[in-house]
């Protein structure tokens, strides 16, 4: 569910649908189970659908030994403007990147975005690979499968290379995943775990080499959401015996979960998925934004139900204020940060907490 | 020594206390005219500050800031591709295409708003201002940022327009209309400036300008080197797109209204100048007066450096309190002018709509409170080193004019100022500004004055060989003869005004006369037709051909009309496409001069005068015209008369516009009727014609209605040159009548010597009157001629090296035989009231204090 990326549904919601005459409205495709991904098209975006995501969540260890946490991701949506305008202009497709840097000495994110309306070579997202530019940044995947992104931001610029050590992970059923109770609340979604991580991290103008892990999420959409629904609960967890752990719920207004899912991989590639009931997110502690007063539980404990038997994981943040206020580019405000857990790392994403994310 | 300082500053204070005690009007009337001319320079500099800081305002607010833009020398704009170019370009950390159209509202009269189309996402990294503000917060849902017909009004524009946000208006550009919806406004944009916005696709779609863009914004990267950024950017526009910077657009609205501006700020000079004038009268006289007074403080110890320090002292304390006032005054002016007349004084230059704020400016205070001192100061100076001079044993006898009758006046001083002045009028401009040709007119009226002693005593020398004139008209030529200098202080006043009234005078008259000639060349058809704020768009072709069938027209002639920026710092010059024959240009044109015939192959092309004064380019040359992204080289043909467009035009016949551009849109059309048809039926018959998004901004005119209206904004742009000047010739003739009163009013005790003698009271009133009509006469007759000269400065210096046109002259001789005939009775009748006040009172005793 990595993909209801707040900072995506709150543009889906500005994009208005512009009812005039002598237009033409999108017409979105709906996610349907049944066919299967197939590589490396599906790295490739997916214009006709609303909306579509690159995100890659990662721990980074320093020469001198330091933990970082960052993200880089990518994000297409395609507003329902008119399609029949020829302007070059016309925002028929709207990429989106962020980038954030969890550091634990500065004790709050390093965060910048990009914005722009697809085209004129600015900003361009391949359907035949993943091959995104947005402006100065980029998301490439080479010819080796290994991925390449450059971000620079106004207090930070990461240039990282990112090797699959694991073939892609389907999630749901060959790909297609529910998010709803209805089936067309859902998504096409699959993980690639375990990147390994080597690249240049600047900070304060200085270089330093960096290497770590991290977690590729792919996910694009027409309909996600259910109107009940006011935010959600993710996480990813790469363990360091090389099993993938995915979980997410979605909450309604009471907190209680409308519909919950993930997937378990052990290193030996045997896939156990997850559906409701077979995923469950306590909260062991809450932490108040004094910028915001949104109210995160950023200590969990992650139930899953596999084999019969209970596995617990307890996740606890590498700091607590990882939250990202988006809404000056016209996104919302939600937590996104690393954690640990026992014999593993990830990210943990709680959006909805502020005020309700709609789409 | 320190007493004698105590005595001195004493006596001085007393001296001067006394004389201010005894003749209050006279010192009220010097600081007076101090006090105008200050206020007037003061109030026009102010009005201009607050014009241009409007102006800059406004320019800040439709550009959003940005460090630097990209814009299109032409409505028509520039290719889209150069995006992406500048967007890469090292050091430009975002780039912000833009559609930028004039545009109005349907149903809103004339009033006009820049409507720019942006990509939000773009705009909020280079122009941020140009934005509604977060874009998460107040945006509702159904109005996002693409939507296309969503649009955001400044607050001017709204207030205008009378909208609300959740209306519905058409919005008409480029010759198109279209519906959009108020979603929100602009706080980011100032108060005071019309702005409207929509997204950029929506401009290109609905306006017709897909693929095109008038404007990127850039904003550089942190430490980027603005010089190298903007020097990276010039290699990679093409010829119809230009750097814009804060800087040339300051240039650029500066030289808008700049020789405007001087030209009236030149004038207020010169009613500082009369102020100076009357200041020296006053003194002169107020020295005359008191010359046993000083004789006799001299004689009792008084240094002839302490007399003259105390002149200078009174003349600066008039100065001073003059020029404060005048600074008080002038701002209290400056607020009345830009509330009834706004920024351009009505010189039709900035946007009627803006009523800009004063701006007060401290540094220009301080300057024109110094001018007006300095006036104050030089005008005692020579009654100050006069005094000092004087003889304390001769002058304590005897009061008045202490000159020898048999001294000859020199002419060689006078001489030699008008010759300086003829030489400055021969000077090229210092940076685009006549102020050589001022310098003429100053040396010229400093020259005319300077001879007045010379001249007036030349010119009175004939009528002294009369033979046998009546007593009284005797009495009064031998006077005015044997005092020169006291008939030159009271002329100069009279010849300064008169001058400078008769040199603007003929100069308005002409540039009136001009005007109308030429308004009357330009406009031989019966009906005219033009598409208001369409330079990017137009009647097409089958409108064309629709009007050109309709019963009652004899013939039909399209034009367009554009704009193009030929130099970033340099106001746009209007390009006219119009049907002119390039074998007879000037039956289309009214030509200046000879038209060359065209080489075989080029394009000809007819400037403005001044577009070929501005540019310097003349017939015969060729020069490069960006049209269509090309550099295209035409042929310069002739010069052509043109009063309308101050910053240069440039026709071209409307088939070679045609052939460069493509653009087959016209936006004037000239029709001649067929004989005994009515116009008002044709120019219904052909409005019915019109599409309905272009029938709003269609005007009919007939050439009767636009001389009407040309004429009326010429006599308003004049309205302040009129005010100005009739203050100017209020002080100077307010000072010939103190002059004159005073002067009388001093000669009491000859009056009684006159008396005594046997001449009869009626004869001393004769001879007052013919005093005073003689002096009238001199001053007018050397009024009339250094004015004409003057006028000729202005006509064939000052208006071409500031406006770059010429004119014919075209002298206003009702105006001259009333000036001269007002002048002569207001100096008869002034010296015959002081007169008479004078005779009443006792001449006999006034006789017996000399005795």
């Amino acid at each position: 569910m990595r993909g209801l990326r707040a900072v995506l549904l709150g543009l889906a919601v500005m994009l208005g649908a512009a009812a005039a005459p002598n237009t033409v409205a999108p017409v979105y495709p709906v996610v349907k189970a049944g066919p299967t991904l197939s590589f490396p098209r599906d790295h490739g975006a997916h214009p006709d659908y609303r909306t579509e995501w690159w995100y890659v969540t990662g721990w980074l260890k320093t020469a001198d030994g330091q933990d970082l946490g960052f993200q880089v991701t990518f994000f297409r949506t395609r507003p329902a403007v008119d399609q029949a305008n020829p302007s070059a202009f016309a925002p028929k497709q709207i990429l989106f990147a962020h980038a954030a840097l969890s550091d634990p000495k500065l004790g709050r994110l390093s965060h910048d975005q990009r914005v722009a309306r697809q085209g004129f070579g600015l900003a361009e997202a391949s359907t035949t690979d993943t091959n995104i530019v947005l402006d100065d940044w980029s998301l490439i995947r080479g010819k080796d499968g290994r991925y390449a992104t450059h971000v620079a931001g106004q207090d930070f610029v990461l240039d990282l290379t990112l090797a699959p050590s694991q073939a892609p992970l389907l999630q749901g059923q060959g790909g297609y995943s529910r998010k709803g109770p209805k089936p067309e609340q859902a998504s096409y979604y699959y993980t690639v775990p375990h990147l390994k991580v080597a690249g240049t991290a600047v900070r304060g103008g200085k270089p330093m080499k960096v290497t770590g892990e991290a977690w590729l999420d792919r996910e694009w959409s027409s309909t996600l959401l259910d109107p009940a629904a006011v935010g959600w609960d993710w996480t990813g967890l790469n363990l360091d015996d090389g099993s993938a752990v995915t979980a997410f719920q979605v909450r309604d207004a009471g907190g209680k979960a409308l519909w919950a899912g993930g997937s378990f991989r052990t290193p030996d590639g045997t896939l156990t998925h997850l559906g409701p009931g077979e995923v469950a997110f306590a909260t062991d502690r809450r932490w108040k934004s004094p910028r915001t007063g949104a109210d995160y539980p950023v200590a969990r404990t992650l139930s899953l139900k596999l084999g019969g038997a209970v596995q617990a994981f307890k996740l606890t943040p590498l700091f607590d204020d990882q939250e990202l206020d988006s809404r000056r580019g016209g996104g919302p405000v939600y937590w996104e940060g690393a954690v640990r857990t026992g014999g593993g790392r990830g990210y943990l994403e709680l959006t909805g907490y502020l005020t309700p994310l709609k789409m | 020594m320190a007493a004698d300082a105590r005595i001195s500053g004493q006596a001085l204070r007393w001296m001067m206390l006394g004389e201010w005690r005894a003749r209050p009007g006279r010192v009220v009337l010097a600081a007076l005219a101090i006090a105008v001319g200050v206020a007037l320079g003061f109030a026009v500099h102010l009005v201009n500050l607050s014009a241009l800081d409007e102006f800059g305002r406004a320019i800040r607010a439709v550009n959003g800031e940005a460090d630097l833009q990209v814009h299109a020398t032409g409505p028509a704009g520039f290719d889209e591709g150069l995006y992406p170019k500048l967007a890469r370009a090292p050091g430009v950390a975002a780039a912000s295409p833009a559609v930028e159209l004039t545009a109005r509202i349907e149903g809103d009269g004339p009033g006009v708003l820049t409507l720019l189309g942006l990509d939000i996402l773009r705009a909020a990294q280079a122009t941020p201002s140009l934005l509604p503000g977060d874009l998460g917060g107040g945006v509702v849902e159904g109005q996002g940022p693409f939507d296309p017909e969503a649009l955001r009004l400044s607050p001017a524009a709204l207030k205008a327009s009378g909208r609300k946000v959740g209306d519905t208006v058409t919005l008409l550009a480029g010759g198109r209309s279209a519906r959009f919806k108020v979603v929100g406004g602009l706080p980011g944009v100032g108060d005071s400036q019309r702005v409207g916005v929509i997204d950029i696709a929506a401009a290109q779609e609905r306006f017709g300008q897909l693929g095109r863009l008038q404007r990127i914004d850039l904003r550089l990267a942190q430490g980027a080197s603005h010089d190298q950024v903007a020097a990276e950017v010039g290699r990679l526009i093409p010829v119809d797109a230009e750097i814009v910077t804060a800087r040339s657009e300051a240039r650029r609205s500066d030289s808008l209204s700049r020789a405007y501006r001087v030209n009236l700020e030149m004038l207020a000079m010169v009613a500082l100048l009369t102020g100076g004038f009357l200041v020296y009268s006053a003194q002169s006289l107020s020295v005359t007066r008191r010359r046993s007074q000083f004789a006799l403080a001299r004689v009792l110890g008084l240094t002839r450096r302490a007399l003259l320090a105390q002149l200078f002292v009174e003349g600066g304390l008039v100065g001073l309190i003059g020029a404060g006032g005048g600074i008080l005054l002038g701002l209290g002016l400056a607020d009345v002018a830009l509330r009834l007349l706004g920024g351009d004084l009505g010189g039709g230059f900035f946007s009627s709509a803006s009523r800009p704020p004063l701006a007060f400016a401290p540094g220009a205070a301080a300057v024109f409170m110094g001018l007006g001192l300095i006036v104050a100061l030089a005008g005692s100076l020579l009654p100050a080193i006069e005094a000092g001079r004087a003889q304390p044993a001769v002058a304590l006898k005897t009061a008045g004019d202490a000159t020898d009758p048999r001294h000859r006046p020199s002419p060689w001083w006078g001489a030699g100022l008008l010759i300086a002045g003829a030489l400055a009028a021969l000077a090229p401009p210092v940076f685009d500004l006549p102020l050589f040709g001022y310098a003429a007119i100053a040396l010229m009226l400093a020259g005319g004055v300077a001879a007045m002693p010379w001249l007036a005593r030349a010119m009175l020398a004939p009528l002294r060989r009369i033979k046998n004139p009546p007593p009284a008209a005797a009495l009064a030529i031998n006077r005015l003869w044997g005092a020169p200098g006291q008939a030159a202080i009271a002329l100069c006043g009279i010849v300064a005004s008169t001058s400078l009234m008769v040199a603007m005078a003929v100069m308005v008259s002409s540039f009136r006369g001009s005007v109308e000639d030429w308004l009357v060349q330009v406009l031989p058809s019966d009906v005219y037709i033009r598409i208001q704020n369409a330079e990017t768009g137009g009647l097409d072709r089958e409108v064309q051909q629709a009007l050109a069938a309709t019963p009652g027209v004899a013939r039909i002639g399209f034009r367009k009309t554009t704009v193009l920026r030929l130099s970033p710092d340099k106001p746009a010059v209007t390009l006219s496409a119009t049907p002119v024959d390039p074998a007879h240009p000037g039956l289309s044109l009214p030509l200046l001069g000879a038209s060359r015939s065209v080489p075989a192959g080029m394009t000809p092309v007819w400037l403005s005068e001044p577009m070929a004064r501005i540019y310097d380019l003349h017939p015969g040359r060729t020069m490069s015209l960006p049209l269509n992204g090309g550099a295209r080289t035409v042929f310069i043909a002739g010069v052509w008369r043109d009063y309308a467009r101050q910053f240069g035009a440039i026709a071209i016949p409307e088939a070679d516009y045609t052939r460069l551009t493509g653009d087959t849109r016209r936006t004037d059309a000239a029709i001649d009727l067929i004989p005994g048809a009515s116009p008002q039926k044709v120019i219904a018959a052909l409005r019915a014609k019109l599409p309905p998004a272009e029938a709003a901004q269609v005007e009919f005119a007939q050439p009767r209605e636009i001389r009407a209206v040309a004429l009326r904004i010429f006599d308003r742009s004049f309205a302040v040159t009129y005010a100005l000047e009739a203050i100017a010739i209020i002080v100077g003739l307010t000072g010939v009548a103190a002059t004159f009163s005073a002067q009388t009013l001093a000669r009491t005790k000859e009056f009684g010597m006159l008396r005594h003698v046997g001449v009869l009271r009626g004869q001393v009133m004769a001879m007052l009157a013919i005093e005073g009509a003689l002096l009238g006469l001199v001053g007018v007759a050397a009024g009339l001629s250094l004015g004409v000269a003057m006028s000729q400065v202005l006509i064939h210096v000052v208006n071409p090296q500031s406006f770059h046109w010429t004119m014919e002259t075209k002298a206003p001789l009702g105006l001259f035989v009333g000036l001269a005939a007002a002048l002569i009775a207001a100096s008869a009748g002034t010296a015959v009231l002081a007169g008479r006040s004078a005779l009443s009172s006792g001449a006999v005793r006034a006789v017996r204090e000399d005795w």
